[in-house]
């Protein structure tokens, strides 16, 4: 009698169990397919081309020669410090400006609609626009160097700072900094949003200044809700085309650039290195963002 | 978790005596980023009106309407290429939202074995570059006959804007209430009816955000559409990209105007759901 109850429940649970295994796959079967096709197979094809599996071209071969090829090119090791340096830089000037500008807008004050919404009026704007726009404000003859000359800072346009085309990427960095301040300041503000204001007002019953207030209790409880949004943009400029292409120098050049000119060099051969060019950059990703989740959790363990 | 005793001594700074300061701060940040906003704006808005304006010209000499009359003639290829981008973001869109709200219902409201690895496959394709894979994923495509065809633009724009929906909608469904549906199943009310009368409202600024980064995403994508389009699928990306690198200012210019545009009437329409007060946007934070 207990066993046949028993049976009767099991057999119900293991029902249920089914029936909420088949939901789910049917909920998430069709974006897995997408993504698994799409992304899945075109890295696996990327990786089987870089090592030289081409048979359009009737290679079938299996070897390491486009990565040593493109790792002893000469233009590697400038490509890639560059990279670096644009996309670390600019994820970090990127992240204390949206921190200190979520901070002030998240208080109530005159035109404030007005004020949130050209301060989230960057995220809609195509980086090619706005790489245009900082090359007709920063470039020699731009904007700035008109106003500069027009109060006599400068006396000739060759003498105004070069900030396009320049060996350290400073456009490059500008527009990106432009783009995602309010990418990461509106998660902050809806992290800022979701404490509400308990913590704070208990800091500061027991006596925290601001700046303590602000070091200790927001600041340690804003980072974990922006590392995910700095992760993503510390990605996306690592490996974005576009803006380096235009405002950045050929050499040397970031590194999809240069993946983007072996790929439509007409000699096929090149094709291989291009693929090598894509899996490395992939990989360096990787590597930068799980170096960047480590420092950023040791900093909020010190600070917490 | 305050660690007050530790603190240096540079930290112990009284600024409470000094609320002049904050004001000063605060209003200083407020027009930092009025300034900051605006300023990479205005010389796009004086060239695209500009006839000559040679350094160190404040203002330009001449005014006129060249750009745009050019840019509305059917020369320029303008309107052809905005519509293609309209067309493809819209689609790309649509499939993003029905793909995106089963998928971020499941992965916001249950937990099962995997999922780590599902949600990690999602997310995938925004951390690993666009590029590597969609060179690699070229040769199938060329034999699939899907290069050179907006369809094949449509698919390869939804790697990069797919995941952002998803993440999005998951968090969204974190914070939902499914008693609600229950609840609406036991007066009698049928699978559409819930849908549309409860679950829709609740998960709708989720939908609107989403749907925003998608089709942003979809609009100002250029070397996918180059790579995957071959040149024959022309997008206001990929004709800006002709012009600014050709080098006519005034063009360039009030081309970069017109692809502003409809961002702007997007964004008039969806600012209040990116305002935190939604929550729209914490599913980010759920990384």
């Amino acid at each position: 009698m207990v066993g046949g109850y028993r049976k009767g429940l099991d057999g119900e649970r293991a029902a249920k169990i089914m029936n909420a295994w088949m939901s789910l796959i049917f909920m998430l079967a069709p974006a897995l397919v997408v993504i698994l096709v799409l992304f899945a197979g075109g890295l696996a094809l990327g990786l089987s081309q870089s090592l030289g599996y081409m048979p359009i071209i009737g290679a079938y071969g299996f070897s390491l020669d486009a990565y040593l090829q493109l790792i002893k090119s000469p233009g590697f090791v400038p490509s890639l410090l560059l990279t670096i340096f644009v996309s670390v830089l600019a994820t970090l000037i990127a992240v204390v400006l949206a921190v200190a500008t979520a901070l002030t807008l998240r208080k109530r004050f005159v035109g404030k609609k007005i004020v949130s919404f050209l301060y989230q009026f960057p995220l809609t704007v195509p980086h090619l626009v706005m790489a245009v726009g900082v090359l007709l404000l920063v470039s020699q003859s731009g904007l700035l160097a008109r106003a500069a000359f027009q109060v006599g800072l400068i006396g000739d346009s060759s003498q105004f700072p070069i900030l396009v085309f320049d060996d350290l990427g400073i456009g490059i960095i500008l527009v990106y900094v432009w783009k995602e301040v309010p990418f990461i300041g509106l998660i902050a503000l809806a992290v800022l949003q979701s404490m509400g204001n308990d913590y704070e007002e208990q800091a500061r019953t027991l006596g925290a200044n601001s700046w303590q207030t602000f070091r200790h209790v927001l600041l340690p409880l804003i980072i974990p809700g922006i590392l995910p949004g700095s992760i993503i943009i510390l990605a996306y400029v690592f490996s974005s085309f576009e803006v380096p292409f235009l405002l950045g120098k050929s050499f040397p050049a970031m590194l999809s650039v240069l993946s983007y000119r072996l790929y439509i060099d007409v000699d096929l051969d090149a094709r291989p290195q291009a693929m090598a060019m894509s899996i490395l950059i992939a990989v360096f990703v990787l590597i930068l963002v799980l170096f960047y989740r480590r420092l950023s959790q040791r900093i909020l363990r010190r600070s917490g | 978790m305050i660690g007050l005793r530790r603190v240096p001594s540079w930290d112990r700074r009284e600024v409470k005596g000094c609320p002049a300061c904050f004001r000063v701060i605060h209003v200083a940040v407020i027009v930092a980023i009025v300034v900051g906003v605006l300023m990479p704006v205005i010389p796009l808005l004086v060239w695209s009106f500009s006839h000559s304006w040679f350094f160190p010209q404040i203002l330009p000499m001449e005014l006129s309407g060249r750009a745009w009359t050019y840019i509305g003639s059917p020369l320029s290829k303008v309107a052809n290429a905005l519509i293609n981008s309209l067309v493809i973001g819209g689609v790309v869109t649509i499939t993003a939202v029905l793909l995106g709200i089963p998928a971020g219902r499941a992965l916001g409201l249950s937990r099962f074995p995997g999922k780590t690895l599902v949600e990690f496959l999602i997310l995938a394709p925004i951390i690993v570059p666009g590029l590597a894979v969609i060179m690699g994923i070229h040769v199938l495509f060329i034999r699939l006959g899907l290069v050179d065809t907006l369809l094949g633009v449509v698919l390869v724009h939804l790697l990069p804007s797919l995941p952002y929906m998803i993440m999005v909608m998951s968090g969204v469904f974190a914070n939902y209430n499914v008693e609600f549906e229950h609840q609406a199943y036991s007066l009698g009310a049928g699978r559409i009816r819930t849908f549309v009368h409860v679950t829709l409202p609740a998960i709708l600024p989720g939908i609107v955000t989403g749907s925003l980064f998608v089709f942003l995403i979809s609009w100002s994508q250029y070397i996918l559409t180059v790579l995957i389009g071959g040149g024959r699928v022309i997008t206001l990306p990929v004709l800006l990209f002709a012009f600014a690198t050709a080098g006519d200012n005034s063009v360039t210019a009030a081309l970069c105007i017109v692809f502003l545009a409809p961002a702007i009437l997007i964004l008039l329409f969806t600012s209040r759901f990116l305002s935190g007060e939604s929550g729209a946007m914490g599913g980010f934070g759920r990384l």
